[in-house]
């Protein structure tokens, strides 16, 4: 399967997310520059974690405009997989791909640790290798995770199964507690409707080895794979 | 233009002494123009001179075989580490811009040593710090404590860097002057190494990031003067600031362009002293002149003076000497990610340092005489009268402790020993997916994986084996008590419980770099206290094989009300071998043995181990006494004998014991592990310690005696380690077994006199919440 990682000024994932696609589940993956216009072969696109452009203005807000997000925006409204983590959940939300927005942690500073987070629905590209309820443990990394979305957003979520994952408690209860960012329903990460393109707060990417002390993480990475070669 | 005059007065102003000037007069041959002077103050201060510590400096030992640039060569010392991998690393504060305003202060000396790393061509991989404040009760203090760990944050987090390790220590002699020393850690192969030096006769010379303003003006010279009440609303605009996303750009191209097949002769980062001391430096390392043409330096500001151009500390801007001819990748490469780049001079075979501004000379110096020929001082040292008073302190004319289970409690909940989580579940620790032991154990390890390198040149072949892993330890260590108390015999114990570690770890010490936070050299007193430190540093990195790399001096650590406690902090790096030695310092399974390495108390110390203890300052307001002795001799034996220990697979757990003594140890090997948020795992202890000829319960559970270590294994492999330890001379004996596990985990330790039994899970929140519960609840 072919992988393109974005790269924009300021990712720091980038070689992260290639990493583990390459080296660790033996896929191809390729950077993105941000100035290309056409993401090319990809069967799959990843906006990784970072802070593109800075977080100048806001989150995700200038990158929304380059290059790059035209094509991949494109490629997601043809049915292309997209998957954002991190600051490209951030940018996934402000390019539109996904509702809602990430605003500053409850607590106003940055967080970084591992967290639990239950599994949402199982009939998505990037949750069909975990059974739904399973539990994952999974690092944070930031500033601006707090998720955000009006009522009648978060009831659609709920009711659509958009709602993958959510923070939770080692035994998978989903409880205020274990909440690192103040999230409205603890949403984790989300897809949008058609269920092609989704976002996450954690860093998969950074818990897919046991020499990292967790390998959970691939299982996003390989669900996506699982369902590219069904289909 | 119209420039100052030159005046006695305003020499003395630049921090220049009478004979100073007479000798930039004897190297002129004239009088300076204002904007020289400026060069002078600057060059010549202790920043970026060491003209107060020269002569101590060359006293650390600097070689080793695996040594490949070494300390003052160049902006960051270099070490094989095989394969064709090399690591650069440094550590440098920025004490006086973070007490003056900390978030920025912090943040651009994070920038600042990440930089001196890509500059030597390496790709940062990893940051560590080692902070020191006052006491937390202060509002002041919290302020800046606060600011100091956002900017930290700020700046390595946007930056993409991991911040792995660090210690954060408090103690009211740091009140108004922080200390904040910042380390980096890059990655490169052999053949990749860059040096700062202008090389090529008629070579360019560009400039490359941001535009230059008049922000940081002379923050060397800054630096190089003691803090006063005033400093803080003078010296403001002293203060850089950074934009690590600037950074992280101009890293990608500089890594790039110096993978362009021949295209870079020289590179340097304009930090302390900015354009002025990368040009003089790199001229003075060449062996050539430098001649630059202010006009095209890129300006933020209008109207800037050729002598703010030159002393301006703008971040993120670096100097380099391109070979003739390959201009045009200078181009492509700082076009493609949007970077300012300028040619804005050339080099020249007079050996001068020639500044223009609109083809008026405003500089003409020298490049060797400025950079190399400062002054050199051997300053006036005299015993502190205090020590008279430490050394006759006696431990008996205090009680032992009659309530035991209180002040472990205390202790734990001592911010100094408490966990550091508040501080780092700020930085971003797990980035570039190299982070294998995270904060919370001895030491750091990273690994270092194909994609940590800098890139290749276009068609060149690997020359590091496929799949090579290599994992690098790393801690950062220091005591300012013991250094107050004993300067010498400290600043030895500081190099030790750093080596000891990385012992723990799993790790072979590869190389230091150290930081000398000390006051005002030119008291006599307060330069005995840097003297000493420098003998017992020099003489322990020499017996574990830590040879020092290179590393900062930051004098003038004072404020209005005394000097700081005088602090050399030392980081050693280490390798380990192989990952299944990688050791973490938590209890693992129940049933486990536990063996304390070294002796339990040491006999010939007066005091038994409490002369400046964290138990004598935090439960009876006590900092005296000659502080525990560390026999580097019998240090080693422990250290190798841990590590051999380690190598044949029989250590499930290693911690050392230091601040708060044996039993801050085991409470910490019950509690430290932790999976998750809100998701710490507990294990229990059975210690008994009764057999042990103490006859103060004080000493043996919270005494300092050093060389010592705690370590968990199976029962089928604890004779295998008492036998390892017989054979290094090392004392060794069974104290426990590790037992329970879960919320019902009780640690218990069984002393002659008494059991004393303490539950897991509350003195675990009374540690983990004692910084977050003052910080959160205050006001900000």
């Amino acid at each position: 399967m072919n992988f393109a990682v974005l790269q924009f000024p300021g990712s720091n994932c980038d070689q992260d997310c290639v990493h583990v696609l390459k080296n660790v589940l033996g896929h191809s993956a390729r950077l993105l520059w941000h100035k290309e216009k056409s993401v090319g072969n990809a069967d799959a696109v990843i906006v990784p974690g970072g802070f593109s452009y800075g977080d100048y203005l806001r989150t995700g807000a200038i990158a929304r405009y380059s290059n790059v997000m035209a094509a991949v925006t494109e490629f997601a409204n043809q049915g292309g997989l997209v998957l954002g983590i991190c600051n490209g959940f951030q940018i996934l939300c402000e390019a539109g791909l996904l509702p809602g927005a990430l605003i500053r942690n409850r607590s106003i500073k940055f967080r970084c640790e591992f967290v639990w987070l239950q599994t949402g629905p199982a009939n998505t590209p990037f949750t069909c290798k975990a059974p739904e309820g399973t539990v994952l443990r999974i690092p944070i990394a930031h500033g601006e995770g707090c998720y955000f979305a009006d009522p009648e957003t978060l009831k659609k979520l709920e009711a659509n199964g958009q709602i993958l994952w959510r923070y939770c408690d080692e035994q998978g209860q989903v409880e205020a507690e274990a909440n690192p960012n103040g999230s409205l329903l603890n949403i984790a990460g989300i897809c949008n409707e058609k269920k092609n393109v989704a976002g996450l707060m954690p860093h998969p990417e950074r818990a897919s080895e046991d020499i990292l002390s967790s390998s959970d993480g691939r299982t996003l990475f390989e669900s996506m794979i699982q369902w590219h070669c069904k289909k | 233009m119209n420039e100052p005059v030159i005046t006695p007065e305003l020499v003395a102003k630049h921090g220049i002494t009478p004979e100073e000037y007479e000798n930039i007069l004897k190297i002129l041959g004239r009088v300076p123009t204002y904007t020289e002077l400026g060069i002078f103050s600057v060059m010549w201060s202790e920043h970026c001179s060491y003209k107060n510590t020269k002569p101590l400096l060359k006293t650390f030992p600097t070689r080793s075989d695996r040594i490949m640039v070494g300390a003052g060569e160049e902006n960051a010392g270099i070490i094989d580490i095989g394969d064709n991998l090399a690591i650069a690393f440094k550590m440098e504060s920025h004490n006086h811009p973070s007490a003056v305003e900390p978030f920025q202060g912090a943040a651009t000396g994070v920038g600042g040593i990440i930089r001196d790393i890509f500059t030597m061509g390496a790709r940062p991989i990893c940051a560590m710090n080692s902070l020191r404040f006052g006491e937390l009760q202060s509002p002041e203090v919290r302020r800046l404590f606060r600011g100091v760990v956002g900017g930290i944050a700020h700046y390595g987090n946007c930056f993409g860097i991991p911040t792995i390790a660090g210690e954060v220590c408090f103690d009211a002699s740091y009140e108004g002057n922080p200390l904040v020393n910042a380390f980096c850690l890059g990655v490169l192969r052999h053949e990749q190494i860059a040096r700062g030096a202008a090389k090529g006769i008629g070579n360019p010379v560009f400039y490359v990031g941001p535009a230059t303003g008049r922000d940081g003006l002379a923050g060397a010279a800054f630096a190089s003067q003691d803090l006063t009440e005033a400093s803080a609303e003078q010296q403001r605009g002293a203060v850089q600031v950074g934009d690590p996303f600037m950074e992280k750009l101009v890293m990608e191209a500089c890594l790039e362009l110096l993978a362009a097949k021949d295209a870079v002769a020289g590179i340097q980062d304009m930090g302390a002293a900015g354009l002025t001391c990368s040009t003089c430096e790199t001229a003075a390392r060449a062996g050539t002149g430098i001649e630059i043409e202010l006009s095209k330096v890129p300006q933020r500001a209008a109207g800037m003076t050729p002598y703010e151009i030159m002393l301006s500390e703008s971040q993120e801007r670096m100097l380099i000497i391109v070979n003739k001819g390959h201009e045009a990748e200078v181009q492509r490469i700082f076009d493609k990610w949007d970077l300012p780049w300028s040619e804005i001079g050339v080099v020249t075979d007079t050996g001068r340092m020639v500044v223009r501004n609109h083809g008026e000379v405003v500089a003409d110096i020298p490049a060797a005489k400025i950079a190399n020929d400062s002054p050199v001082y051997h300053r006036e040292s005299k015993e502190p009268a205090y020590l008279k008073d430490v050394r006759a302190f006696q431990i008996s004319s205090i009680q032992d402790t009659t309530t035991a289970a209180q002040d472990l409690e205390a202790l734990l909940a001592e911010p100094t020993i408490a966990s550091k989580n508040w501080v780092y579940r700020q930085y971003d620790h797990q980035v570039r997916d190299g982070s294998v032991v995270c904060p919370g154990s001895d030491a750091a390890v990273v690994r270092i994986k194909a994609d940590s390198l800098p890139m290749l040149s276009e068609g060149q072949s690997e020359t590091v084996p496929a799949g090579t892993e290599k994992y690098i330890a790393m801690a950062v260590d220091g005591n300012g008590t013991y250094v107050y108390l004993d300067p010498y015999e400290g600043s030895k114990t500081v190099v030790a419980e750093c080596a000891r570690n990385l012992a723990c770890t799993g790790a072979i010490p590869l190389g230091s770099t150290d930081n000398l936070n000390f006051g005002n050299p030119h008291h006599p007193e307060l330069f005995y206290q840097l003297k000493e430190s420098v003998r017992g540093l020099a003489e322990a990195c020499d017996v574990f094989g830590a040879p020092v790399t290179g590393g900062n001096v930051s004098l003038y650590n004072q404020n209005p009300h005394g000097a700081i406690d005088p602090t050399p902090t030392i980081a050693i790096v280490g390798l380990v071998e192989k990952k299944e030695h990688i050791t973490t310092q938590w209890f693992k399974d129940e049933g486990d043995v536990i063996i304390l390495l070294g002796e339990a108390v040491d006999e010939g110390d007066p005091n038994l181990g409490l002369g400046g203890s964290a138990y004598l300052q935090n439960r009876k307001g006590i900092k005296n006494g000659t502080p525990p002795r560390c026999d580097l001799k019998k240090e080693k034996a422990v250290q190798d004998a841990v590590l051999d220990c380690i190598r044949g697979g029989w250590v499930k757990s290693a911690h050392d014991c230091s601040e708060g003594g044996l039993a801050v140890t085991l409470a910490e090997c019950c509690f430290t592990k932790n999976v998750a948020l809100n998701t710490p795992r507990f294990t229990g202890a059975q210690v008994d310690l009764s057999a042990v000829k103490c006859a103060r319960k004080d000493a043996l559970l919270f005494g300092e005696t050093q060389s010592r270590i705690v370590v968990s294994a199976s029962p089928a492999n604890a004779d295998k380690i008492l036998a390892k330890a017989k054979e290094h001379s090392v004392p060794a004996i069974v104290i426990g077994k590790v037992a329970g596990s879960g919320k019902d985990s009780k640690l218990s330790i069984r002393l002659a006199q008494e059991t004393l039994s303490w539950n897991v899970p509350p003195i675990y929140g009374t540690w983990w919440n004692a910084i977050g519960s003052v910080m959160d609840a205050a006001t900000r």
